[in-house]
């Protein structure tokens, strides 16, 4: 499918490529085990320009489209998803929102340390109460002087027990309901009555941290809200559709992954005299993975392809999403069952695999929460 | 400080190779190409003389087809300024005596104070382009280099190159040609603003006429094969363990004689 790509998509890809094999690949397993980030990965994503790819270069971005940047986070994802989560956190949820809805200033401050890879950002809008429902949050803001007062937990937030820089969402007021919505931004060093809570035991991408944030009585300063006051439900949404783009080509890298091991290990494994992969039920599995694969990464690129035209893309990237994800996590199962008790294991990453793509089935929007988003969609347009 | 880096385009080390019907050479179709992985030390080592001196240039010289300007660009996204690709069929595919030829050409254009090659190309391993240039060119070449020091005046440089169980350092009057050898350097990843900007980066296209040179190869390859299959490996079974030793020790030493 390179020929739909262009020379610098296609470089981007085969410079993320080598990276991911050389020198992620290999700490992978590692970094599951010991449920950690790699620091001198992240820097070297860095120096790459990958911790800012769709930023412009004067903000300390890669300056590259929205294709070139699925492509990176799936080859990222095909090599260690847990680390694919928190390229996709940062890039996604915390550059995008900075970038879309922040003032020049605040660009200057909080984005451009992120996107050049010195400082990690993550987003925080789940709680508690407030998942699939996000307008259901109870974080409140108050002015007090020159300062947002701060009240709340957020939960289940990636890159949460790293990150120097938030994005998060509360409300100013309770009464409007979601048009008391607003985003803010801030610099943890410099927020008293900010902590991290607890740090999530999972069953997969244990190379991302996910973290409970608390806020009591924080304070920052009253210029850190992103646009307008309760803008914040709208720029979420933004925020999230594109996110999804990400999530979709994780959970395709994590597939990618899986095939090739597959793959490889199909060919291999002999019983009854002969390669496995001479056995018709094992070559339909292979088969159908491929396609559902292929098919999942041109519903991203056409996502990828619409935000980089300016067009709209929420359907196409629910599409995308929801289809990629479901189809990682079918291909992870099959690749289990392909290594038999050895995919069961430990010794091979298939099981790893299987737990890293669950998740992209649940977050930045469930697939239920997807399918609803692209039955919206469709229902608009027959009114 | 000036480099002129010569550099190859090779099928990536990953990549099964098959003969082609022909045996006049390689399957190259559907195969995935790098840079030659010792010309990718020269890039960087290039590019940190650059950076050190705060000043100068790197050129990127590569002979090949169409898709060897992928390899020119992926050079300068990791921060090369320019690129020439000598692109002629008499060229591409000729002998390391020819291929000499045809850099030592194309660098008369070029200012330098260092050209680069890999010792070697993992293709075809001739390890002859380096030193055939810098004959032709008439300067000093040092071979198998893995450290570089150029002197603050750039008249001269001090480098380190591998020798059987050790290292020797030479003294070398600049401009010299130097082939680089593993353990130079960590050559970078290309990064993003750099793919955007190489984008936009001269890469000079030229022939052989465009050069003056007619090429006169002095090899013809005749015939390229596989090596054989590996033969099954021998079981010695149903023997005690000294009587086993003793078949094992015969085996070593009449059949496969290396003991
Ligand atoms: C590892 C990890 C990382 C995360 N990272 C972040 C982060 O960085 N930032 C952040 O803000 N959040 C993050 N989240 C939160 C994540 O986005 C939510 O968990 C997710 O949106 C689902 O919310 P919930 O867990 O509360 O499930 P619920 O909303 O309680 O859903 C439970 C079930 O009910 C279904 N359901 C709910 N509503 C409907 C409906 N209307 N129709 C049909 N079915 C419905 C869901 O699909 C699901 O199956 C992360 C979560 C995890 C586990």
């Amino acid at each position: 499918m390179d020929y739909l790509l262009t020379d610098e998509q296609k470089m981007a890809r085969d410079m993320a490529r080598k990276f991911a094999d050389s020198e992620l690949k290999p700490i992978a397993d590692r970094l599951d085990r010991e449920h950690t980030h790699s620091p001198e990965v992240v820097k070297a994503l860095g120096e790459m320009g990958v911790m800012g790819v769709a930023v412009p270069v004067e903000y300390g971005g890669g300056g590259m489209d929205y294709v070139s940047y699925a492509l990176i986070v799936a080859e990222i994802s095909r090599a260690c998803g847990g680390t694919g989560t928190l390229v996709a956190a940062h890039n996604s949820l915390y550059c995008y929102p900075m970038l879309k809805f922040g003032a020049e200033q605040q660009k200057q401050r909080y984005l451009v340390p992120a996107a050049s890879g010195q400082s990690v950002g993550c987003y925080a809008l789940t709680e508690a109460n407030a998942g699939s429902d996000p307008a259901a949050l109870r974080t409140t803001a108050r002015l007090d002087g020159d300062s947002w007062v701060i009240n709340g937990e957020k939960k289940f937030i990636s890159n949460g027990n790293i990150a120097d820089y938030v994005v998060f969402a509360a409300t100013t007021d309770r009464s409007k309901g979601y048009k008391g919505i607003s985003q803010f931004v801030c610099d943890v060093r410099e927020t008293p009555g900010y902590k991290v809570g607890r740090v999530e035991e999972k069953m997969g991408i244990n190379a991302s941290g996910t973290a409970e944030l608390i806020f009591e009585d924080a304070r920052i300063p009253k210029e850190n809200i992103l646009g307008e006051p309760g803008s914040g439900l709208r720029q979420m949404l933004a925020t999230l559709d594109s996110g999804r783009i990400s999530i979709a080509a994780q959970a395709l890298g994590i597939g990618r992954a899986v095939l090739e091991e597959s793959l490889e290990y199909a060919q291999q494994r002999e019983q009854f005299g002969r390669p496995i992969s001479d056995f018709q039920a094992i070559q339909w599995k292979l088969a159908d993975m491929a396609t559902q694969l292929d098919a999942a990464e041109l519903l991203i690129w056409r996502a990828a392809l619409l935000e980089d035209k300016g067009l709209p893309f929420e359907k196409e990237a629910a599409m995308a999403k929801m289809f990629a994800s479901d189809v990682a996590m079918h291909a992870a199962i099959e690749g289990v069952q392909i290594l038999g008790g050895y995919g069961y294991c430990r010794d091979y990453p298939m099981e790893r695999h299987m737990r890293d793509a669950k998740i992209t089935q649940i977050y930045e929007g469930t697939n239920e929460i997807q399918r609803l988003v692209i039955a919206r969609n469709l229902l608009k347009k027959r009114k | 400080m000036k480099s002129l880096v010569c550099l190859k385009q090779v099928p990536d080390t990953e990549t099964q190779i098959k003969v082609n019907p022909e045996g006049t050479g390689i399957v190259t179709e559907g195969i995935k190409h790098i840079i030659n992985p010792y010309d990718e030390f020269s890039v960087e080592e290039a590019l940190r003389l650059k950076e050190k001196f705060k000043e100068g240039e790197v050129v990127i010289l590569a002979i090949g087809p169409d898709r060897a300007t992928e390899s020119i660009r992926t050079a300068l996204a990791m921060g090369a300024d320019r690129g020439i690709h000598v692109n002629d069929p008499a060229v591409n595919t000729a002998d390391p005596f020819a291929v000499a030829q045809a850099l030592a050409a194309a660098a008369k254009d070029v200012q330098y104070d260092v050209i680069f090659c890999g010792h070697r190309a993992i293709d075809d391993d001739f390890c002859e382009v380096g030193a055939m240039l810098a004959e032709f060119l008439g300067l000093p070449q040092v071979t198998l280099v893995t450290k570089v020091e150029v002197a603050a005046d750039k008249k001269s440089a001090i480098l380190e190159r591998d020798i059987e169980g050790g290292k020797e350092t030479v003294e070398v009057p600049l401009p010299c040609v130097v082939t680089s050898q593993k353990g130079l350097n960590e050559p970078r990843y290309a990064s993003l603003p750099g793919i955007m900007k190489a984008k936009k980066k001269p890469i000079d296209a030229k022939n052989a006429a465009a050069l003056g040179v007619s090429v006169e190869a002095k090899l013809q390859s005749k015939e390229y094969s596989m090596p054989p299959e590996r033969k099954a490996g021998k079981k010695i079974e149903g023997l005690e363990p000294p009587d086993a030793a003793k078949q094992v020790v015969q085996a070593l030493r009449n059949e496969a004689k290396i003991i």
